[in-house]
């Protein structure tokens, strides 16, 4: 048998959990501004998670998802695109449409029960959080396919979880992606866990990058808890889709660190030794102690910045708060551009003989 | 003018929209060079060039997936199932998106798109290529699901779902694709949705159905007629929203209702109608309303089918047994 097609699978890591730097930095990463940037996004996304789950148990938010231990990925998302660019996100990493310019009170909003959270005052081509695991991959192929139709420089990303990758919209959309060389950007955000489904029961690939392969174009690996390395592959990939040369699939290795959502308990299938190792990776004290090593950022910089977050967080829940709730019947307002004659009788029975 | 059949009112209102309308694509499997399995798309291709009309990878989910990403962005994808039978992984995405995306957004995205799929038994066709699952369809809040069941109902139906602001299942009878010719004026009138369309003024009694059952039942209506029993004709034409006025304003006139359908009995859209006319106009009833449907089996495959399908005959002994009702 002679071989007739071979395939590599990279992996970039430029800062590991042990401060050791290989490979010489990319340019933004010798930029001490930059990367300040990201950190104080990612502290901000933590902040905000924190509020959420805070609000949870207080009874004032519903189910969260946190996106504790992956907020260099999110925040890598969010400032490698450009406003114009579409995010195709799942439900965990609010940090990427934070750093795009959603309001947090916005997102408390949708996690609060309330359809206007995902009525975003900016970025308002970005899709609503997806549910329902992998649906959005391929509405990211029609956002792609509208931007190359129209001829338009923009990129569609599109996030998804290890989980995701099982899902036959995954495949079906990275197929499409790679036929028509779509300027789409898929990243899997492997976290090792689905709920309580580790990764090795979800494949039995070596990687989930190599799925691309079967696609038809390059997917890479990348250390998921290094700034650094999330943003300089998306930065790549993002080149590439923007100037017509197709899709890619960045599957950025990470970890849960907490609860799948504020309804599980992952200490009934997952051990606290496996937890704690995950600890010392945490994405955010990898890039605050490299900034400190650095000398661009001090202990007092740490220090302003946790509490300027804090209020920050503390302001978003008040405005979230205090915001009065809709009327029952808007529920029928937004089914249709109009309401069909068929929903008046419903809609007036919710309404009670007082209103319209 | 033009004569047309159902299907190929299809390919003019496609074509027609297309030529006026920049943002509509039209997508699908074997589409594009070979026009469709059943001719629908057929030239639009060599009119329209490959980006336009696109043939698709063969995954279903993708195409409703895909359609819903096209029809957030601004366009007007226009995308074909081949068979109704294989339209069921589009249902997440209809379910879970296309017809919640306006509302789960307060209307900051929008999803403007056409899933077009024929559907119905009678041309002896293989196994999954003969069932109606339209009540499916019909259950879903923030849908529209249109049936035409004639050459300028298929033009101007389809025409008017393209051009509707939300996402329209559009349910072709395959089985009168190509029944009957009709003089059609190539002009890019829309006829309106969510309206039914009384095909035959009568007195004594509504027969209401929609697809390829509007053939059987107006054969009935003929029929009877000779016998002195003058029926109304309802085409639905839109499942949903429903048109009850229409249907509840014959009821009041002929106080006799009989619902034709090829569709299993139970739970089959005619349940609802029933229950709209029952809610309704129960006080204009002078018999029970009646229904005539496809059994609650599996499709039988050709060799039974003829058995399974609701026949002129059935419609009219069902007639006369309503109409002994005093
Ligand atoms: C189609 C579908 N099946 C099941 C669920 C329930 N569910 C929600 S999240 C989840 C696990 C997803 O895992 P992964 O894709 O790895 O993302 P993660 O939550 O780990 O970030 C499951 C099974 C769902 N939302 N959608
Ligand atoms: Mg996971």
């Amino acid at each position: 048998m002679r071989c007739v097609a071979q395939f590599e699978v990279g992996y970039t890591g430029y800062l590991d959990h042990e401060l050791r730097v290989s490979g010489p930095l990319p340019g933004f990463a010798r930029e001490p501004a930059q990367l300040i940037a990201a950190y104080r996004a990612m502290t901000s996304a933590r902040a905000f998670d924190r509020k959420a789950i805070n609000l949870q148990r207080t009874g004032q938010l519903g189910t969260f998802a946190s996106c504790l231990g992956e907020e260099a990925i999110a925040i890598a998302v969010g400032l490698a695109m450009r406003p114009e660019d579409v995010l195709l996100p799942m439900y965990r990493h609010h940090g990427a449409y934070l750093s795009r310019g959603v309001r947090m009170a916005e997102l408390l909003a949708y996690w609060g029960g309330d359809e206007r959270g995902m009525d975003f005052q900016s970025v308002r081509e970005d899709f609503a959080v997806a549910v329902p695991i992998a649906t959005q991959a391929t509405h990211a192929v029609g956002v792609g396919y509208a931007f190359k139709y129209r001829n338009e420089p923009r990129v569609a990303v599109c996030v998804l979880g290890d989980g995701a990758t099982s899902k036959g919209d995954f495949y079906e959309a990275i197929n499409a992606a790679g036929v028509w060389e779509l300027p789409v950007v898929f990243v899997v955000a492997n976290n090792l866990w689905a709920i309580s489904v580790p990764r090795p029961l979800q494949s039995r690939a070596q990687t989930l990058a190599q799925k691309a392969v079967a696609a038809g174009f390059e997917g890479e690996q990348v250390d998921g808890n290094d700034y650094i390395a999330v943003r300089d592959r998306l930065d790549q990939a993002l080149e590439r889709a923007r100037s017509g040369q197709g899709p890619s699939l960045i599957e950025a290795l990470t970890y849960r660190m907490g609860d799948h959502t504020t309804a599980d308990d992952s200490r009934r299938y997952r051990s606290a030794e496996e937890v704690e190792a995950w600890r010392r990776r945490d994405p955010l004290d990898r890039l605050r102690s490299y900034l400190l090593q650095s000398g661009a950022w001090t202990e007092a910089d740490d220090e302003a910045l946790q509490a300027e977050c804090q209020e920050e967080a503390d302001q978003a829940a008040q405005i979230y708060l205090e915001r009065p709730p809709q009327s029952p019947t808007s529920m029928f307002d937004y089914l249709y551009e109009r309401l069909p004659r068929a929903y008046a009788e419903q809609r007036k029975a919710l309404a009670g003989p007082s209103d319209d | 003018m033009p004569e047309m059949t159902l299907v190929g009112g299809v390919n003019a209102a496609l074509a027609y929209e297309m030529a006026a309308d920049d943002r509509v694509l039209v997508f699908g499997e074997d589409i594009g060079v070979n026009g469709g399995v059943f001719r629908a798309t057929e030239g639009l291709q060599q009119r329209f060039g490959p980006a336009r009309v696109i043939d698709t990878p063969l995954a279903e989910g993708l195409i409703a997936g895909m359609a819903v990403g096209l029809a957030a962005q601004g366009l007007r994808p226009v995308a074909e199932i081949q068979f109704m039978g294989f339209s069921y992984p589009t249902l997440d995405q209809l379910i879970s998106h296309a017809s919640r995306l306006r509302n789960r957004t307060r209307g900051r995205l929008t999803c403007p798109l056409v899933l077009r799929a024929p559907f119905g038994g009678g041309i002896h066709a293989p196994e999954h290529h003969s069932e109606s699952t339209e009540a499916l369809y019909a259950h879903i809040p923030g849908l529209r699901v249109v049936i035409p069941s004639s050459p300028a109902r298929a033009y101007g139906l389809l025409l008017g779902a393209i051009r509707d602001p939300d996402p329209v299942v559009f349910l072709e009878p395959k089985r009168i694709y190509r029944l009957t010719k009709q003089e059609v004026a190539d002009d890019g009138e829309a006829m309106p949705l969510d309206v039914c369309f009384v095909v035959r003024d009568g007195t004594d009694i509504t027969l209401v159905t929609w697809g390829a059952m509007i053939h059987e039942t107006l054969q009935a209506a003929e029929q009877l007629a000779t016998k002195g029993i003058s029926a109304e004709v309802i085409d639905v034409a839109t499942l949903r929203p429903l048109d009850i006025e229409t249907i509840l304003e014959s009821v009041a006139k002929t106080g006799r209702c009989v619902i034709i359908h090829e569709a299993p009995r139970s739970g089959g859209f005619g349940a609802e109608i029933a229950a709209v006319v029952a809610e309704h106009g129960l006080l204009n009833l002078l018999a029970p309303i009646a229904r005539v449907t496809g059994y609650d089996t599996i499709m039988p495959l050709l060799k039974l089918e003829q058995h399974y399908l609701p026949s002129v005959e059935r419609i009219m002994d069902t007639v006369y047994k309503t109409m002994e009702f005093a």
